[in-house]
């Protein structure tokens, strides 16, 4: 119990050390597999499918983002893991067993291995911060003192050690959410469910929120699923993404590779919002032909940090000659990798030098665009 | 008058006491109607949606008689639990009879408010659906429960009045035959002071007792 709350400090929390290169063997073996899984509903008298042939695994220890627009079936797919939801068609295995067979008291005690947040929290109104963290142990018949101490414990986990005895209404959302998560863990569970547990939060809660998250699946080995529509939340903690739209999976993989080398539209489309599009000023003055002298060349360089170096900025302006210039963009690390987009303004001779500089960057010549030229009145 | 000071603390004990069990007998029943109704609909924990329709249809029924009709409807029914058709506890009968269904409407209302999402949190942790019942519909519902409660022992304090038609007593019978059969407006005056005395108390002692129930803010 001891080891748990000291599992984390306060100032391992705050320092928060890039850990993402993180060994191998860290990463187990699956710990849940969804096999041809299927899900309709009815709705007012037809068939809705809202999920259709999901097969992917989710390994142990990792933290895994399942991303898509609302009514993309994400919800009901992490529900599927702990059987909130039953799979009209395919099986999910969560530790090699399947779920469906079980009776109710049986599905009870497989789902005190399992632990779920949520994006309103629901917590119990009724009941006070250790009444409801401690509610799980109570149902599951523990005696009152055993179940004391492991909320003790919780509370100072989640840091929330001088709220004990007050009720839910009078906590802040992020601090309703530390409960939340406090409760989750009170069976110390292999496996935590995330459902948009920080969609109701600010940006600034939701990164405590984040941190929590990372810290427990390091600290603790627990294996984080969690859904959201922010693609933020998954750069910010997950170690692989599936996107899901319209009740398929459509793209899969490590975050750095789908956000560096999005292939679905749909994974396009969820990362617009983090993309940093041309500025109004600069595509004002885009024309397709140079048209005095004066003239520059504008190019759109995407970095996909596929190559794992740092974009060298020597070789750049070496590629595009000394008069190059940054108008815009961004470059971001996502699990250790320099990711992001950069709009160069530079003469119009280098335009025969592209090949060359997507060498020296070690990108796909596809990844850098012409979008026209500037012109300087 | 010493003589009308025993008249009116007969009455007031009368009306105690058919009012207070028949709440207590409305209470526990209609709770249990209530919880019925409200697990047995379609895609609830015990769904079966037959026994939910038949068990509305019912409540419904009993709701739609009026109490003066119920009470004389009933007396065999009476006769048959109680024994006698006359007195409290002839009273106590059909005062139930009215307020099991009009509490359990009452107390359903506020179980259908519990947020699905706790419903779905306790049984996510390893609750049963016992558990769900007892750890979250009951004491999520409580203070709505404590103030349809309030509302049905006022409603059943009205209710009484008619109970003298079985001789019953109570106060309302006592406002009945002296203050409005023999006109006489000081007992008529005293006994509404009364009835509106126990009212307020009853009402606010209810108030009090579902503010402090309830966390939500």
């Amino acid at each position: 119990m001891n080891a748990l709350a000291e599992a984390i400090r306060p100032e391992e929390v705050e320092a928060g050390p890039a850990l993402w290169q993180r060994e191998v063997e860290a990463v187990g073996e699956a710990l849940v597999s969804f096999r041809q899984v299927g899900r309709q509903f009815q709705a007012g008298g037809r068939s809705v499918q809202a999920l259709q042939e999901v097969s992917f695994d989710i390994r142990q220890g990792e933290i895994f983002g399942i991303i898509g627009r609302s009514g993309a079936g994400k919800s009901t797919l992490l529900r599927t893991i702990n059987r909130l939801e039953s799979p009209s068609s395919g099986q999910v295995l969560v530790a090699g067993k399947d779920l469906s067979g079980l009776n109710e008291a049986q599905l009870a005690q497989a789902r005190r291995g399992i632990g779920m947040i949520f994006q309103h929290f629901n917590l119990l109104s009724s009941r006070t911060v250790a009444q409801n963290i401690g509610l799980p142990l109570k149902i599951a018949g523990l005696p009152q003192a055993k179940i004391d101490a492991r909320v003790d414990s919780l509370l100072q986990l989640v840091g929330l050690e001088g709220k004990r005895d007050v009720y839910p209404a009078r906590l802040s959302g992020g601090q309703k959410q530390r409960v939340g998560i406090a409760r989750a863990l009170v069976h110390q569970p292999e496996l935590l469910l995330c459902d948009e547990a920080t969609s109701a939060l600010d940006p600034e809660t939701t990164q405590s929120i984040l941190a929590l998250l990372r810290d427990i699946n390091r600290q603790l080995k627990v294996t984080v699923v969690l859904i959201t529509h922010e693609m933020a939340v998954i750069r910010e903690v997950c170690d692989r993404v599936a996107v899901l739209e319209a009740g398929k999976v459509v793209e899969l993989g490590p975050v750095w590779q789908v956000f560096g080398a999005p292939q679905a539209d749909a994974t396009r489309a969820l990362l617009a919002s983090l993309n940093h599009e041309l500025p109004a000023d600069v595509a004002g003055r885009i024309v397709a032909e140079p048209a005095t002298a004066q003239a520059e060349l504008l190019l759109d360089v995407r970095l996909d940090g596929v190559s794992g170096q740092d974009p060298a900025l020597g070789p750049l302006v070496a590629a595009l000659g000394p008069a190059t210039r940054l108008l815009h963009g961004g470059v971001e690390r996502i699990q250790g990798r320099a990711q992001g987009r950069l709009v160069l303004a530079c003469a119009p001779q280098s335009r025969n030098r592209l090949g060359d500089l997507a060498r020296q960057l070690a990108i796909p010549a596809g990844n850098i665009r012409i979008l026209g030229y500037v012109d300087h009145a | 008058m010493p003589d009308s000071f025993d008249l009116y603390l007969t009455a007031a004990w009368q009306t105690l006491q058919m009012v207070s069990v028949s709440a207590l007998v409305s209470a526990i029943f209609g709770l249990a109607l209530a919880l019925l109704l409200v697990t047995t609909g379609p895609g609830d924990l015990y769904a079966r949606p037959w026994l939910n329709r038949g068990v509305g249809s019912v409540v419904n029924a009993f709701r739609s008689v009026p109490f003066i009709i119920l009470l004389v409807v009933l007396l065999p029914f009476t006769r048959l639990v109680v024994g006698t058709t006359i007195g409290v506890w002839a009273a106590v009968v059909p005062l139930s009879v009215a307020g099991i269904p009009f509490f359990a409407r009452i107390a359903e209302v506020s179980l259908r408010e519990v947020d699905r999402g706790l419903i779905e949190a306790v049984q996510a942790m390893g609750g049963r659906k016992r558990d769900v019942l007892w750890h979250v519909l009951l004491p999520e519902a409580l203070p709505g429960i404590v103030s349809g409660l309030t509302i049905t022992l006022v409603a059943m304090i009205g209710s009484s009045a008619m109970a003298g038609a079985v001789g019953a007593g109570g106060l309302g019978d006592v406002a009945i035959r002296y203050g409005y059969q023999r006109f006489d407006t000081q007992v008529m005056v005293s006994v509404l002071i009364g009835l509106v005395v126990l009212v307020s108390v009853v009402q606010t002692a209810g108030d009090v007792l579902a503010r402090r129930l309830n966390h939500r803010q």
